[in-house]
């Protein structure tokens, strides 16, 4: 079975100063991947290059097999690669409805099917239920984060790109959202690369964890494996 | 009193004709955050096109649909051919190449067409009625009043009711996000600026009949007032370029009347004045920290 999202050979950056070296990675369908590693290590830079919001100097980014390299942004949205983009993602200028009116717009036909689907959301983020017509940025940084994700899954991805969605929250609340991403991940097949600094919580929910050390992969293990060993843990990620 | 109702009657309408042009000027900022300085030279090439499209068919409205499809192409045209091409991050460069475009397009409208001013007939009477010994609105005077109102009830609907709407006030808010979306950010951005070249067109082609004629400055006044507006209203605020253009229009037609034509202009620059003290950012306006 081909990877649902396969990296191959990706240098971002300058010569002689890559931010990303000659990267390869692969993820199978319905994989959860925990991507670990310091400040600057590469994981934002490597989510803005899979998404194509950063143009990389070499290299090629494949959906199911099918390459996207030469796809703008806005193509690999519509084809299944979905990312939420590190803290202020939520446009703060329109309703929690409207964002998520915004999500549903190519994957549900017709404006009955996307009110069915928003609706199923609230059902999904309760506490978004009962702000539906706050704006933005009336939003707790919990709200936020729910509003972010709730998004994201309305479009039905293939594939999600998350980007420290843990960053300024409550432990309950990274909880909860965690939670939620395991269940959508197992219900329905959705292959997830989760870029975050808490690693505990990350590891929790993953299948397998990848850690960057400038901008190359320096670990590639299961996430039980990398949560037990103690020499492994201290090495890279400093706990 | 027959007076100060006649001259708040007809300050409505042409205060509803400023708002529209506002309210073009509020399409472009929330599209491209730049005052478009060129508006008004491009609604004026519009109203061009619909006087010789009218001339040569006879029909008012084949000029209508003329100005609104040539106001439209041409503002797309400036987005797609200058404006995306200056720097963005700070508004300078974009105002100084709108301001660049002024002078070439009145420049070419004088070289071709000259400095006379050619009367346009207006669609419909433009004697006011009469109701019990007061004058006042004339038939094309509410001729104004419910188009400008319609098209302002269409552009709520536009923004506010539909998905389209949704994707083009999701762009300007937040551009990276949108895109992440699945939005076509530069495509939306070049529909805002053809839907505010075709509502300034309308505006410019809605006031000329009024006025002394069609000449390469017809629309400069308009501009200045809705601009006027569009800092009184805050440009990013849609309801306050309506406000704003009523109370505009009717403090002209009030000064006007009362105190004479020359004061006028004086009247605006004070209330503009006024308003830059005390609420720099606009009535309307809304303080926002905005997403990438």
């Amino acid at each position: 079975m081909s990877p649902a999202l396969a990296v191959e050979a990706l240098t971002v950056g300058y010569a002689g100063t890559p931010v990303l070296d000659d990267l390869a990675l692969a993820v199978a369908p319905g994989e959860v991947v925990a991507l670990l590693g310091a400040n600057g290590a590469g994981k934002t830079t490597l989510l803005r290059a899979l998404s194509g919001l950063t143009a990389p100097r070499t290299g090629r980014v494949l959906l199911d097999g099918a390459d996207l390299t030469a796809l703008s942004v806005e193509d690999r949205a519509r084809r299944g690669l979905a990312q939420v983009p590190e803290g202020r993602s939520v446009v703060t200028e329109l309703t929690v409805d409207e964002n998520l009116r915004l999500g549903a717009l190519w994957c549900h036909p017709g404006r009955a099917a996307r009110r069915a689907a928003v609706a199923r959301t609230y059902d999904l983020f309760e506490p978004l239920a009962r702000r539906r017509s706050s704006l933005g940025h009336q939003l707790s940084g919990g709200e936020r984060q729910m509003l972010a994700l709730g998004r994201a899954l309305l479009a039905r991805p293939r594939v999600l790109l998350l980007d420290e969605p843990s960053l300024g929250l409550a432990p309950r609340v990274v909880a909860q959202l965690m939670g939620v991403l395991r269940t959508t991940a197992r219900e329905t097949g959705l292959t997830v690369l989760l870029a975050e600094q808490n690693v505990t919580s990350a590891l929790s929910i993953a299948d397998r964890g990848v850690v960057l050390s400038l901008g190359a992969v320096v670990v590639d293990a299961p996430a039980t494996e990398l949560a037990g060993d103690p020499a492994l843990r201290h090495a890279y990620l400093g706990f | 009193m027959d007076r100060l109702v006649f001259l708040l009657a007809t300050g409505l309408a042409r205060g509803l004709v400023v708002a529209l042009f506002a309210l073009s000027l509020v399409i472009v900022w929330r599209a491209a955050r730049l005052v478009n300085f060129a508006q008004a030279a491009v609604a004026t090439v519009a109203v061009f096109a619909a006087f010789a499209v009218t001339g040569a068919t006879g029909s008012f409205w084949a000029g209508l649909g003329a100005a609104l499809v040539s106001g439209a192409a041409l503002n797309a045209a400036v987005e797609r051919g200058l404006m995306r091409r200056v720097p963005s991050g700070s508004p300078l460069p974009g105002m100084i190449v709108a301001i660049g475009l002024v002078m070439v397009l009145q420049s070419a409208l004088g070289i071709a067409f000259g400095p006379r001013h050619r009367p346009m007939a207006a669609p419909f009477d433009e004697r006011p009625f009469v109701v019990g010994g007061v004058p006042l609105l004339s038939p094309y005077d509410l001729f104004v009043l419910i188009v400008a109102l319609a098209v302002v009830g269409l552009l709520a609907w536009l923004f506010n009711g539909t998905s389209l709407g949704l994707q083009l006030r999701a762009s300007a808010a937040a551009p990276e996000v949108s895109r992440l979306l699945g939005v076509r950010v530069p495509r939306m951005v070049t529909l805002g600026w053809a839907l505010s070249g075709a509502v300034a067109a309308l505006a410019a082609l809605l006031l000329v009949p009024t006025e002394l004629g069609l000449n390469a400055h017809s629309a400069d006044l308009l501009f200045v007032h809705a601009f006027t507006v569009a800092v009184l209203g805050g440009l990013d605020s849609p309801t306050g370029a309506l406000l704003g253009g009523i109370a505009v229009g009717v403090l002209v037609s009030l000064v006007t009347g009362y105190l004479g034509a020359g004061v006028a202009p004086l009247a605006v620059l004070a209330l503009l004045t006024l308003v830059l003290l005390v609420r720099p950012g606009g009535i309307f306006a809304t303080a926002q920290v905005r997403a990438a």
